[in-house]
């Protein structure tokens, strides 16, 4: 009797003792769902948004990004920029420290930089460094690491030489591949040292903990050189993969704020507008369609105009997405000061009509098989599906659908094996160049056999200017050859991304259009009194 | 016994060698890389990272090569999760997959096997009809419709438990029932058939018009023989169960081993897939071998065979 008692005890125990074990402890004071499993905290070879979030919060640029997207300064507190627009001097803050302790130098920069770049560390991003003079050349080892113009002339100066005059750069280097690591603890620990054990930052917060697909656990940096305005103590970043699951614990209190679109239940995204806590807000990516040039029949440009003139995106914004997505009429979003996207052709279907008669398939008679390649996803497919109907129905021409599994798809794109691919890019900083540069010829994201020499000498001659107008000008010119002209490409809406959190509660969150939201800005609002 | 034991281990040397072989040439041979992205990878970059990791040269190479680190207990590096060795995720991941499963293999057998021999006893009464109903609609209801219904009413609706997360018991009540309820529903299935086959056989004729009592006879003499065909059952359930699922480890935010067999696959991590399949092929080879030597504890005629 008494053993029968006991057992549900015993058994209780254990469950308690294995659960202890899983590093739960008192809530942290901020719990945040941010995605699925980070698959790396090293900024060299971090690719997605969601390690930089996290890297962002660990590691401290010569800029930083605040609440609302702006680059400010971070490591650095000053620079200055030669008349030729060509070489940055930047300033580091006095007293700077990594998380052990150890002084930062301008040398940790240029280390950490030139790491990036080493072809043996495998950074999936080295080319965000090829503004820099030289560092393409080494990247492809036609040249020794020495010809990287970038130097310490002190321990607090960074000097750095561009190939071209590139406003943006001192934003750019908040850029998580321009993080610096901590060149004693890389040496030591080889591709482990981002275990928690042996990690050492410069950020606002140190990482306490990691657990395979649970979560990050940061704690405020007690030696960040302001940390007197860093508010929480402590974070907890949630991997959390699936929307409905991440919803669930934020309705639940479980989680306080959801970082990301992914993670909200699109079904249930139309009643979520118009509550306090919905946050949504444009974001710098487009999803559109690549067309392969390489082959017939859309080697044809009269094709491709045709096919999309046909195409009313507002059906697709309003019944599909339905997250209040702009349609896009260019590739890059609205929202770079002083660049107005040029506005690609409305859609006319009769005008569609006529183009594909005169490539030579009047009602889209004789007109070959092709197919519409996407990765699967619901919302992939249902715009394909779409699409493909609009066609059918405009232009008279059957399109198949081809849905791949991810890897299987990306290698279909980066072999040029489709004839229409759904695509989308993400700007990586606030330069129309992030877009444009891509379909540039040879680019490895062109990813349509696409090239025009026009193109390519705007956008090298954009580069070269160091009038800021009138750069910005040229690249106008370049994209209306892009999304007007040539039209390789198929511009269909922006994202939108939506944050959600309880605005009663915290402060420091604010929807932008590079959607960076660095966790030190965030703090809990004081309860209000009640009286 | 010992021989029988040695035989068996033996033997299945070759079965987790070609397993493991099977699962590496399979992922190596799908198409895509593992460290393509969205964003193209410079191919020097790819070549450099197939160089460090392994994957250079041609397949039987890759296999040999891996094969080889294998036999020295290093089951190589994550692709996808850089920097993190296969040994230390599964090191994470397995514990808390192997407690949920435990508490669910308790729940699958402690409740399958009396609701069989129940309905077995009431054999063409109204509660057997039932029973089987409830039995037939727990293993037909996917865990991806169970799994959220369940969240929907007892954490929202009821508010008693929590909708997801990890780290305190009463976060591991869900999860364990959702995964849990369809292997009752077979448990009860396989113990009823069982049961109601042994009771119509002649030694429970025998004992009956000896006068034992329904009861005992059901419960004392033929539930013993009745179970072997669950025990057989109860070996790759068990290794099933304890290696996790994906669903139930998405919708409840489990930080368990289940969700890298389909996304190890996905990512082309293949020695973070081939080391799953190999966690999984030990504990079936394990499992069955614990149903082997169960069954001949509980039936003597295979005692005497062997």
């Amino acid at each position: 009797m008494i053993f029968r008692r006991g057992l549900p005890g015993l058994l209780g125990l254990l469950c308690i003792f294995s659960l202890a074990g899983c590093g739960s402890g008192p809530r942290a004071d901020l719990v945040l769902c941010n995605g699925a499993e980070p698959q790396t905290l090293d900024p060299a070879l971090v690719s997605g948004q969601l390690e930089g979030r996290i890297c962002a919060a660990l590691y401290e640029g010569l800029t930083r990004r605040d609440a609302r997207g702006r680059s400010v300064p971070g490591a650095a507190e000053s620079w200055t920029v030669s008349p030729d627009g060509r070489t940055y001097t930047f300033t580091l803050r006095e007293n700077l420290r990594w998380s052990n302790g150890d002084p930062i130098t301008a040398e940790d920069f240029c280390y950490s930089w030139l790491r990036a770049l080493d072809p043996a560390t495998g950074s999936p991003y080295a080319e965000i460094f090829y503004f820099i003079r030289g560092a393409e050349d080494y990247q492809a080892g036609r040249a020794p690491a020495e010809s990287v113009e970038i130097a310490a002339p002190d321990a607090r100066t960074l000097v750095v030489r561009l190939k071209n005059p590139v406003p943006f750069f001192p934003s750019l280097t908040s850029f998580t591949t321009y993080l610096p690591v901590h060149r004693a603890t890389v040496a030591k620990h080889g591709d482990r040292w981002t275990r928690p054990e042996h990690w050492v930052g410069s950020g606002p917060y140190r990482l306490k903990g990691w657990r395979v697909n649970d979560r990050v656990a940061l704690e405020k940096n007690p030696r960040y050189h302001g940390a007197d305005r860093v508010r929480l103590s402590r974070i907890d970043a949630l991997a959390v993969t699936r929307a409905s699951t991440a919803f669930n614990l934020y309705s639940s209190g479980q989680a306080d704020v959801l970082l990301d679109k992914g993670l909200i239940p699109s079904l249930i995204m139309p009643k979520l507008r118009g509550r306090p806590d919905f946050h949504p807000a444009p974001l710098f990516a487009t999803y559109f369609y690549r067309f392969n040039v390489t082959r017939p029949p859309f080697d044809n440009p009269k094709v491709r105009r045709a096919f999309s003139l046909a195409i009313d995106k507002e059906a697709i914004v309003e019944r599909i997405t339905r997250g209040g997505e702009p349609i896009a009429l260019s590739l890059t979003p609205r929202g770079v000061p002083g660049y107005r996207p040029p506005a690609g052709p409305v859609a006319s279907p009769v005008t569609a009509k006529a183009l594909l008669r005169e490539a030579g398939y009047p009602n889209g008679q004789g007109f070959p098989r092709v197919s519409l390649l996407y990765n699967k996803s619901e919302l992939n497919e249902q715009v394909a599906v779409e699409i493909q109907a609009q066609w059918k129905r405009e232009l008279g021409v059957e399109v198949d659908l081809r849905n791949q599994e991810w890897a299987t798809y990306l290698r279909s794109l980066d072999s040029l094996d489709f004839e229409i691919a759904r695509s989308s890019w993400v700007g990586d900083y606030d330069d129309p160049l992030t877009f444009l540069d891509c379909f540039a010829t040879g680019r490895g994201n062109n990813r349509t056999g696409w090239s025009d020499p026009k193109y390519d000498s705007l956008l090298d001659q954009a580069q070269a200017d160091p009038a800021a107008a009138s750069r910005l000008r040229k690249l106008e010119q370049a994209e209306e050859i892009l999304v007007n002209q040539a039209m390789p490409i198929l511009p269909l809406y922006h994202f939108v991304g939506c944050l959600m959190f309880d605005p009663k509660k915290w402060d420091g969150l604010m929807p932008n259009l590079l959607d960076e939201h660095p966790f030190s800005e965030i703090g809990a609002r004081p309860p209000r009194l009640s009286k | 016994m010992l021989t029988f034991l040695i035989r068996r281990l033996l033997s299945s040397i070759p079965v987790v060698v070609a397993v493991l072989a099977l699962c590496f040439l399979l992922v190596r041979i799908a198409p895509g890389s593992p460290f393509a992205s969205e964003r193209a990878l410079d191919p020097r970059t790819k070549a450099m990272l197939e160089e460090k990791y392994g994957l250079s040269g041609s397949l039987p190479e890759q296999l040999l090569r891996y094969g080889f680190n294998v036999l020295r207990g290093d089951l190589g590096d994550s692709l996808k999760f850089r920097g993190r060795t296969v040994a230390e995720i599964i090191g994470q991941s397995l514990p808390r997959s192997l407690l949920l499963g435990s508490i669910s293999f308790t729940l699958a057998l402690g409740l399958g096997i009396p609701l069989g021999a129940w309905a077995a006893a009431h054999h063409g009464k109204k509660a057997d009809s039932f029973l089987n109903s409830l039995a037939l609609l727990t293993l037909s209801t996917p865990t991806f419709v169970l799994a959220p219904v369940s969240v929907l009413v007892f954490a929202f609706g009821l508010k008693l438990l929590p909708p997801a997360g990890w780290g305190t018991l009463s976060q591991l009540i869900l999860p364990a029932i959702c995964l849990a309820i369809p292997f009752i529903g077979v448990c009860a299935r396989l113990t009823r058939s069982g049961l109601l086959e042994t009771l119509g056989s002649d030694f429970i004729r025998t004992a009956r018009a000896k006068g034992v009592s329904e009861t005992n006879l059901v419960y004392l003499h033929a539930l013993r023989p009745a179970i072997l065909p669950l025990v057989a059952y109860a070996g790759p359930l068990a290794a099933n169960i304890l290696t996790g699922s994906l669903v139930i480890e998405e919708v409840f935010a489990i930080p368990g081993i289940g969700q890298f067999f389909v996304n190890g696959v996905i990512n082309r991590d293949v020695f973070l897939v081939s080391g799953v399949v190999l966690v999984y092929c030990l504990l079936l080879l394990l499992f069955n071998l614990i149903a082997d030597w169960l069954t001949a504890l509980l039936d003597p005629r295979i005692r005497v065979a062997s």
